[in-house]
């Protein structure tokens, strides 16, 4: 589904590398923590795969598609596929919960009636049923979570990248999300997820790709958050 | 949903810049009555010439008894010379560009119209008939072959001058085209700020919407969809800019023009308010063309993929 082939990427001339030679494969359906110190170019991953950035060298695939020959036209339909969750969770706060979801589907042109049928399911598949006029300054961190993972899946993406996604909440809370991740990927969704997190990469037990300074150092399934234990 | 979003959109984008949105609006009302005023007075010398060059002259002033012309060294014109001159105006190659018959105005008559058009006044009191000059009024077929027809007649003996009353009213042409050429400059310098106005506004809707366009991009709204809402913006401030600048210069010629000018000076054919509704389009699509390019040049850099 996602696949990097000795991909480089230097953002200013004469710099480190952010991402040093690095090779991956991700498949269908996978379950991905990418774990790693600051700096050490999670995010340079993420915004590759969304393709926000291009690689210096080295081919990026995602799903069955070369991102450096994609024309730019193309990529919107590219992030169709891709959904993506924030630290930060990025809402709209003058719209409701339910007008944040559906904000998704109404930008790429889907018609009315199918978004006043996947909207509540999808509410409701994430836990905030009756909780559809709210606003974002109304919720809880975790809820606001919530709404943006729904505003990530509501187009069934096939691919869910999460960069820090429990970075603001508390470990209960962030349980909860991570409960929901799971479902998500249960349901056929590869989800590839950067964080600090070592409590729940230790607990969920997945696949562990560690980066460190922009080189590959760790690919382990099962894996847990910290290479020395 | 396509439609009501974006048209929602707008409406948000308009309201939460109005002041913005108000300003562009009176830049391009402003600067488009500029462009309006310029076209406008172009047509007003139209319509004068058209007027005017089918009823001007050209004349053919005959030596009076005492001239310092060389050509009327002779005293005053003679029968035969009058008659060569004739003659001369009856030459094929000078015949068709002048409407039959030439016209000829005896002294007498000259001084009986002088009289009748300065009469009141008391220098013209000591003038007489041997003051006047008999003349030939030639009317042309084609009032830009002048040049032949005087060619043919002056220097000839007994000719003391020739006129052209296109002579007279070019210097009012002058006047006009002098001031299109004013408004025309000015035009141009309100539509580089009108652009430049435009430009800003819509950097400041992009500005001010960046949370939106940015989730736009993420979930993989079209370049299109993202930027058509600014686009529309834009373009609908400038449109109803264009629009009031047509209805501004419609007042302005029926009031100041057909009412005012046209009542007191009533011999000069005037433009009318369909004139107005004539250059209209050129307004509006003049609008929507700067709203377009000033698109252009922002979102491309401010909304992309």
């Amino acid at each position: 589904m996602i696949k990097f082939e000795n991909v480089t990427k230097v953002y200013a001339r004469g710099a480190r590398p952010a991402l040093d030679s690095v090779s991956l494969d991700v498949e269908r359906g996978e379950f991905v923590f990418l774990v790693g110190a600051s700096g050490s170019g999670k995010s340079t991953f993420l915004r590759l795969v969304l393709r926000e950035e291009r690689a210096s060298a080295g081919k990026v695939f995602v799903a069955g598609k070369e991102l450096g020959s994609l024309s730019s036209w193309k990529v919107p339909q590219l992030r169709r596929q891709i959904g993506a969750v924030f630290q930060d969770f990025r809402l709209l706060p003058n719209k409701t919960v339910f007008e944040n979801v559906a904000f998704a589907l109404q930008v790429i042109g889907k018609p009315r009636h199918q978004i006043l049928s996947t909207v509540p399911d999808t509410l409701e598949m994430v836990g905030l049923a009756g909780k559809e006029k709210r606003r974002p300054h109304e919720l809880s961190g975790g809820e606001q979570q919530r709404v943006a993972i729904a505003r990530a899946f509501v187009n069934r993406p096939q691919i869910l990248l999460c960069d820090e996604p429990t970075g603001n909440l508390d470990p209960t809370t962030s349980l909860g999300i991570m409960r929901l991740l799971d479902r998500i990927n249960r349901t056929g969704t590869t989800v590839v997820m950067a964080t600090h997190d070592d409590e729940i990469v230790d607990q969920m037990r997945k696949r562990v790709v560690e980066l460190a300074t922009g080189e590959l150092v760790r690919d382990q399934s099962r894996g847990v958050y910290g290479s020395d234990r | 949903m396509r439609l009501r979003f974006i048209l929602s959109e707008i409406g948000i984008g308009l309201r939460r810049n109005l002041s913005m949105t108000i300003s562009v609006i009176l830049v391009t009302f402003v600067s488009l009555t500029f462009v309006g005023s310029a076209a406008l007075l172009q047509l007003q010398i139209d319509k004068m010439k058209d007027d005017w060059y089918d009823k001007v002259e050209v004349s053919v002033f005959l030596c009076p008894a005492t001239s310092p012309e060389p050509t009327c060294a002779g005293g005053e014109v003679t029968e035969e010379q009058k008659q060569a001159i004739r003659d001369a105006l009856d030459e094929p190659e000078v015949a068709p560009l002048i409407v039959q018959p030439v016209f000829f105005e005896t002294k007498e008559e000259a001084f009986a119209s002088f009289k009748k058009q300065f009469g009141d006044q008391s220098w013209a009191s000591v003038a007489t008939v041997e003051d006047m000059n008999s003349s030939f009024r030639i009317k042309l077929t084609d009032p830009s072959q002048y040049q032949v027809v005087a060619d043919v007649v002056s220097g000839r003996q007994g000719v003391e001058s020739v006129q052209d009353q296109r002579r007279l009213f070019d210097r009012l042409f002058l006047v006009i085209d002098r001031a299109t050429l004013l408004t025309g400059g000015l035009a141009a310098v309100m539509l580089v700020a009108a652009v430049l106005l435009i430009t800003t506004t819509i950097r400041l809707s992009a500005l001010s919407r960046r949370r939106e366009t940015g989730i736009m991009r993420l979930v993989g709204a079209s370049t299109m969809f993202i930027q058509l809402p600014f686009m529309l913006e834009g373009a609908i401030a400038a449109t109803v800019g264009s629009l009031m600048a047509v209805g501004g210069l419609w007042l302005g010629v029926q009031y100041l023009v057909t009412d005012w000018l046209g009542g007191t000076v009533s011999w000069i054919p005037y433009v009318t308010t369909s004139d107005v509704l004539t250059v209209a389009p050129l307004l509006v699509a003049a609008g929507i063309l700067l709203a377009a390019i000033s698109s252009l040049v922002t979102l491309s850099r401010y909304t992309k993929v």
